[in-house]
């Protein structure tokens, strides 16, 4: 957000409600961050003046709590399980639906959610890398997803600079972030006296101009700038490197795996707070009455006892295959469908594991020592 | 390979049951036409792609086109009852409604085929996309050169078709090698495993191609013997199968490595996918 010449603004602390209301005023439904259930997540604000302050996430290994930011910031929280992911890729929603008649006809109806436009404020840099991702699959040229792309053309996205990574961050490793740098329409750095808010967009900079902000001092530019730098150089966790597909596909009889899956339960939790995470189940609800069933897709996990179930087998019976399968795609062939890795650093896998497997951990004892031939 | 059509990922097109055929206690054949005039007229498919067959209220299944694409009153396709879906399926008669999306993924290379020797090998339940394959060549005898037909099954009880094996093996310039791990009386193919016959096989492995269907672990083996006597890697072809729910490469079921086996497959080369295939689990 500072490598190009768009004009920052200043938006002092005071006035952040005031960019709140501007986006309500343009008809948006905006989304920010709430605590619920003991973690920060994305939810409907019900003013300009619900946003929550002074909260950080403490994050570890299968842990995660919130606690109090000294500075009383509004965005010194790293992330929360979700964020734009639900949004655009719905856990669960009808694709079509298909009503029958006396006869036995069959009538089928492609469905499309009404969905209002939303605007989600206090996305992150890998947030927007996720997005990306998520847009090269569910926007191929020939495959484009009609529910994907509904929300996907309404989406506001106010993004924030990480200035408080959390210790299971490794976006820095992964080039994605902490500091946003496309993807966002808003992008704000948070100092102590306020903001410094850089467009991304058309939508964003009317947005901006709308808000008639002063324009923030070099000393407050380089000061954000600044505070990136530190908060990529605090994160402890790393990848090895950006394209592990060598060093992955290479060790795929590795006994990392078999220990790595001694500690695994197949929740499946990983695949539901990774925001690049895309499998989804397909499944018929038929109506009580008999004379409809809605076909649903919702989220499924390559860890789940039926994501390789064929006729009769599975490909992968084990809990090993599939932690394998999961690391191998992200990590590794990725690359081959989409051109760069499947991990964009969150390290939501890691917070969220209930035994704590730690993705870092993994690849680091995987890929230690030469290939074995 | 066949360039991938049209991506159909809409809801089904409402079709109907035109003929059943049981094959054996537990395959049947459903020829199914679409509803809509207009749309079974501009249906085309390749041997070896695949539709999504929609039982109501059930959901669908990925299923193999097995009749002629050239053939216009209805689009083939053999089952076996298995899950839910096919077991439903298994119920319906002519007059019947299902749905069917499709035609999905990448057939045969049948195009680059002329004048080449076609050995297809095939094991399990009488492997649809390869029967189809028999049917296309059969037709248009006059483009291929020697055609060799390997089908493994488990027990003899399984072959299905028998009697077509049986015309095939009498054709001029057709060699039909066929084996029961477990015989029957009256058995008159080879009782072992198929991967026995392959050193019988009689082709020229400088001017043939290769193509397989079934059990990963009975293609590791054929690939192994077909390479070792020369067929070149380019022209050594299979058929993969994955849990398939979306047939459009967006659900991640049948991730194959970098491959969504629905799109990118269901036929690929060998080189595509021999290193991922020597591992269990993917």
């Amino acid at each position: 957000m500072f490598s190009h010449s768009d004009p920052a603004g200043f938006l002092p602390v005071g006035q952040l409600p005031q960019l709140v209301a501007k986006l309500m005023e343009r008809g948006y439904q905006c989304l920010g961050p709430t605590v619920e259930n003991g973690a920060i997540v994305m939810r409907e604000l019900r003013s300009a003046e619900g946003l929550p302050r002074g909260l950080q996430a403490e994050q570890g290994p299968g842990h995660y709590r919130l606690t109090r930011d000294p500075d009383n910031r509004y965005f010194a929280w790293a992330n929360g399980p979700q964020a734009i992911k639900p949004h655009v890729f719905a856990a669960r929603e009808s694709l079509w639906q298909v009503q029958r008649d006396e006869s036995g006809r069959l009538q089928f109806e492609a469905m499309i959610a009404d969905v209002p436009a939303q605007a989600i404020i206090g996305v992150r840099a890998c947030d927007l890398a996720a997005l990306a991702l998520q847009d090269a699959h569910f926007l191929r040229d020939n495959r484009r997803d009609p529910q994907y792309a509904r929300r996907r053309e309404q989406l506001f996205l106010v993004a924030v600079q990480c200035a408080v990574p959390a210790e299971t961050c490794f976006c820095a490793s992964t080039g994605d972030g902490p500091t946003p740098t496309a993807g966002y329409d808003l992008a704000l750095a948070e100092l102590t006296e306020g903001f410094i808010a850089v467009a991304g967009s058309a939508k964003g900079a009317a947005v901006l101009q709308s808000l008639n902000l002063s324009p923030a001092t070099p000393q407050q530019v380089e000061a954000a700038r600044q505070q990136g730098e530190a908060a990529a150089a605090s994160q402890t966790r790393r990848l090895p490197k950006r394209d592990l597909r060598a060093d992955l596909m290479n060790r795929l009889e590795h006994p990392r795996w078999d220990a790595v899956a001694a500690r695994c339960l197949a929740c499946g939790n990983c695949t539901a707070v990774c925001p690049t995470c895309f499998c989804h189940a397909e499944v018929d609800t038929p109506a009580l009455d008999g004379q409809s069933s809605q076909h649903e897709r919702m989220w499924d996990s390559c860890f789940g006892e039926s994501h390789g179930h064929l006729h009769g087998f599975n490909v992968r019976p084990d809990i090993r295959s599939r932690y394998r399968q999961w690391l191998t795609h992200k990590l590794a062939t990725w690359h081959d469908q989409f051109g760069r890795s499947g991990c964009v650093g969150c390290g939501r896998c890691i917070a969220w594991c209930p035994v704590g497997i730690d993705l870092t951990e993994e690849v680091a004892a995987l890929t230690a020592g030469e290939v074995p031939s | 390979m066949n360039a991938p059509v049209a991506i159909d990922s809409g809801p089904p097109h409402a079709a109907t049951v035109v003929a059943r055929t049981q094959e054996s206690p537990t395959i049947f054949t459903l020829k199914l036409r679409l509803d809509d005039a207009a749309a079974q007229a501009a249906y085309r498919f390749a041997p070896g792609q695949f539709n999504m067959l929609y039982l109501y209220g059930v959901g669908e299944v990925p299923i193999s086109i097995m009749s002629d694409p050239e053939e216009r009153d209805g689009i083939g396709h053999t089952i076996r009852m298995q899950g839910r879906v096919t077991q439903g399926l298994a119920k319906l008669q002519p007059g019947d409604k299902l749905g069917l999306r499709g035609p999905f993924g990448r057939g045969w290379p049948l195009q680059e085929l002329s004048g080449c020797d076609v050995v297809l090998v095939t094991g399990g339940l009488g492997c649809a996309p390869v029967v189809s394959v028999i049917h296309y060549i059969l037709r248009r005898r006059e483009r291929f050169g020697k055609l060799v037909i390997i089908q493994g099954v488990r027990h003899a009880e399984d072959l299905i078709w028998r009697e077509q094996y049986d015309r095939w093996a009498k054709l001029p310039d057709t060699q039909v090698l066929v084996a029961a791990s477990e015989g029957a009386a009256f058995w008159p193919w080879h009782v072992g495993r198929v991967t026995e016959l392959f050193g019988l096989a009689n082709y020229d492995p400088e001017c043939a191609v290769a193509m397989m269907c079934g059990p990963e672990g009975m293609m590791r083996v054929a690939a192994d013997s077909l390479l070792a006597r020369g067929l070149p890697e380019s022209r050594l072809f299979l058929s993969m199968e994955r849990n398939m729910q979306c047939a459009v490469g967006r659900c991640g079921h049948c991730q194959f490595g970098g491959a969504f086996v629905c799109g990118d497959g269901p036929v690929f080369n060998w080189g595509r996918v021999k290193t991922l295939l020597a591992h269990r689990g993917f």
